[in-house]
């Protein structure tokens, strides 16, 4: 199904790549002075229309907050802290402007606690909604979860918002948790999210980023490690519309030895001016011997008009590894595999449905979170349902 | 009575040089009942003239008709041949990652009845395929042809063959890959398929070897895009003994 298609396994390949100045690491500061309002010719910024984040870089004060509803298993809690208690906690300090914007503008944080050695099997589930892209809402968010402590998380975005945040994980050792964003907007919203993983000594992490709905989307995954032997896997699914800007920037910072990480975005697009970005950085320092890394951005082109943006870049600083590779495809519908599909009398719309289907299908059962699952795979039927499976499509 | 009419059947496809005729001239008739078989080298047009039948974008038909009972197959789109009765086993048989078989076949049958089938009896019958195939019932969960062998491929065509029941079926090189004991299971499958009333079938196999097992009732040597010959099954084991060579290799000269 590849059109353009570049997939490097071979370490000494991604060797080769040039060591310009790293703009993978850019200092960690809460201090605005160090994140200056972008021109929007900054590589990070360079895909990003700053004019659709409707002012949210000016960092306006506002008191206006998402509705709130979270279940919360028991021995879970939820509550509200001080900016200085988010620091003592170990806060992932912001590296960009937006994330320094949240921590400077909101009122204190909220941390989600999950205790020590606590076993959650219900998952926990937090519903954040906006009534107006008119309210500017600055959001800070912990999530401590203990040693050995075993969890899964899911975050849903709704209704619509300019909403700025900044959220830290902070795992334990040894901790297992799976944590899902589902960015599921109105079409005004305007989403700015720094997600940042601290990864504990033999932890793992699922982290899931899914994008459907707003008209600009821009989050970040950044994974780090507390010690040896964590591992992250970093799963996205995105299906971007008419005009849609949907923007996700991965960071691997292989800062421990014996790390892994696995990261696999896939996305679809579909109708004039739909645009998806991914940004795939890894990082792997000298201390970081032994670690594996993979990433992989898949797009699948719907319709004309589309841009799908996909970068992976990895820097190496160590040549003691066991493994790193990427790959990277934008392609449109593979005509071999739709005629074979309708050479057994599939409608051609149909045969779409089925490769769109099954396109996202293995990463959807990736996620692994049967609450979400079902309505996962409802939002891609009811995205094919905007074009491809349209009447006079 | 069915009836598959190739008539003067002419196809190019686009090459970076421009178009190239591959077929200049294809007429055959086949009729319900009968098995064809199509033989001919590498390169002859064989899989053209299936694809070509099938409705594959890649070719372009620039002159003949195909009739099934009458009915223009060319003027009905890839997926109205299948409902029409058409169905094409492919040499390579497409992957189709994340689509389960079994998603797949009930789509497919669905499409070509025109209602979904039986749930209770469609389990069965799906299994049932399969296990004809020797290929384990896990099959049907796993993705269309992904991962599958070659011969694993070619008894998955025969068992939606099997499954999805066409007028005519069109089996191109199902027997390369096979080695003789697959060659056995698929060649009863599509002996079991032929044995059904009212069915068609056209067999292009670049060996004799399937020959043996599938008895074909006509025979034609089709080289440089066109029938060279055709006979009754006496002309396979000529085939056998002499290879193309009288075919290729007779210059056009002195005759
Ligand atoms: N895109 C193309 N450009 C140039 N030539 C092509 C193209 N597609 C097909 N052909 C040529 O058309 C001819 C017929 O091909 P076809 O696949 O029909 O042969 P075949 O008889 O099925 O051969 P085989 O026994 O190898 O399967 C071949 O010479 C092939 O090279
Ligand atoms: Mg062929």
């Amino acid at each position: 199904m590849t059109v353009t298609e570049t997939a490097e396994s071979a370490v000494s390949s991604a060797l080769e790549q040039s060591r310009v100045e790293s703009h993978l690491n850019p200092p960690a500061s809460y201090d605005l002075a160090d994140h200056p309002v972008p021109t929007g010719r900054e590589e990070v910024w360079r895909f990003t229309p700053l004019k659709r984040l409707r002012g949210i870089l000016d960092g306006a004060a506002s008191t206006a907050d998402l509705v709130r509803e979270a279940t919360l298993p028991e021995g879970v809690t939820l509550s509200a802290i001080s900016a200085a208690e988010a620091l003592a906690l170990g806060e992932l300090a912001p590296n960009e402007r937006p994330a320094a914007l949240a921590a400077a503008n909101a009122d204190g944080a909220l941390l989600l606690d999950v205790p020590a050695e606590a076993v959650v099997t219900e998952p926990v589930v937090i519903r954040l909604s906006g009534s107006s892209v008119d309210d500017l809402v600055w959001g800070r968010l912990l999530y401590r979860i203990g040693a050995h402590a075993e969890v899964t998380i899911v975050l849903v975005h709704s209704g619509s918002a300019r909403y700025c945040a900044i959220s830290s994980f902070l795992v334990g050792d040894g901790a297992k948790v799976n944590v899902l964003s589902l960015q599921d907007w109105d079409d005004d919203a305007v989403h700015l999210g720094r997600d940042a993983i601290r990864v504990g000594r033999d932890a793992s992490v699922k982290h899931t980023s899914v994008s459907f709905g707003g008209d600009l989307v821009r989050m970040h995954a950044n994974v780090e490690y507390a010690g040896p032997g964590g591992e992250a896997e970093l799963l996205g699914l995105y299906f971007a519309d008419e005009g849609q800007h949907l923007e996700h920037r991965l960071f691997a910072d292989h800062n421990a030895p014996k790390t892994k990480s696995h990261v696999v975005y896939k996305g679809a697009l579909q109708g004039k001016g739909a645009h998806t970005v991914w940004i795939g950085n890894v990082l792997i320092r000298k201390v970081a011997e032994g670690i594996e890394t993979y990433e992989e951005n898949r797009n699948l082109v719907l319709t004309d008009g589309c841009q799908a943006d996909s970068v992976p870049n990895l820097e190496i600083e160590t040549g003691e590894i066991e493994g790193a590779g990427h790959a990277s495809a934008t392609a449109r519908f593979d005509d071999e595999q739709l005629f074979y599909l309708r050479s057994r009398g599939v409608s051609e719309k149909e045969a779409q449905r089925l490769v769109v289907h099954g396109f996202f299908n293995d990463l959807i059962r990736k996620v692994d979170i049967a609450l979400v699952e079902d309505q996962l795979l409802a939002t891609v039927e009811a995205e094919l349902a905007k074009n491809v499976l349209k009447d006079d499509a | 009575m069915s009836t598959l009419e190739i008539k003067d059947l002419q196809v190019q496809v686009q090459t970076e040089d421009g178009p190239k005729e591959i077929l200049k001239g294809v007429t055959l008739t086949i009729k319900d009942g009968e098995t064809h078989a199509i033989m001919g080298p590498n390169g002859s047009g064989k899989s053209t003239t299936a694809y070509s039948i099938a409705g594959h974008p890649k070719y372009t038909v620039t002159g003949g008709e195909v009739l099934l009972d009458g009915e223009n197959v060319l003027e009905m789109s890839v997926d109205e041949r299948a409902r029409a009765g058409l169905f094409l086993a492919m040499q390579y048989p497409v992957e189709v990652p994340g689509v389960s078989m079994s998603n797949f076949l009930r789509t497919a049958k669905t499409a070509l009845d025109g209602e979904a089938p039986k749930l209770r009896t469609w389990v069965k019958d799906v299994n049932g395929a399969l296990d004809r195939m020797k290929l384990d019932t896990a099959f049907s969960s796993r993705s269309v042809n992904e991962g599958f062998s070659g011969g694993e491929k070619k008894r998955a065509e025969i068992a939606q063959l099997d499954l999805l029941d066409p007028k005519f079926a069109i089996l191109d090189e199902i027997d390369s890959g096979l080695d003789i004991d697959a060659l056995k299971v698929v060649s009863d499958g599509i002996n079991a398929y032929a044995a059904r009333e009212g069915k068609g079938l056209l067999l292009i196999t670049h060996y004799t070897r399937i020959l043996r097992y599938v008895k074909p009732d006509v025979v034609h040597v089709f080289v440089d895009g066109r029938i060279a010959e055709s006979g009754g099954p006496e002309l396979a084991d000529e085939l056998e003994a002499n290879g193309y060579e009288k075919y290729v290799s007779t210059p056009a000269a002195g005759v």
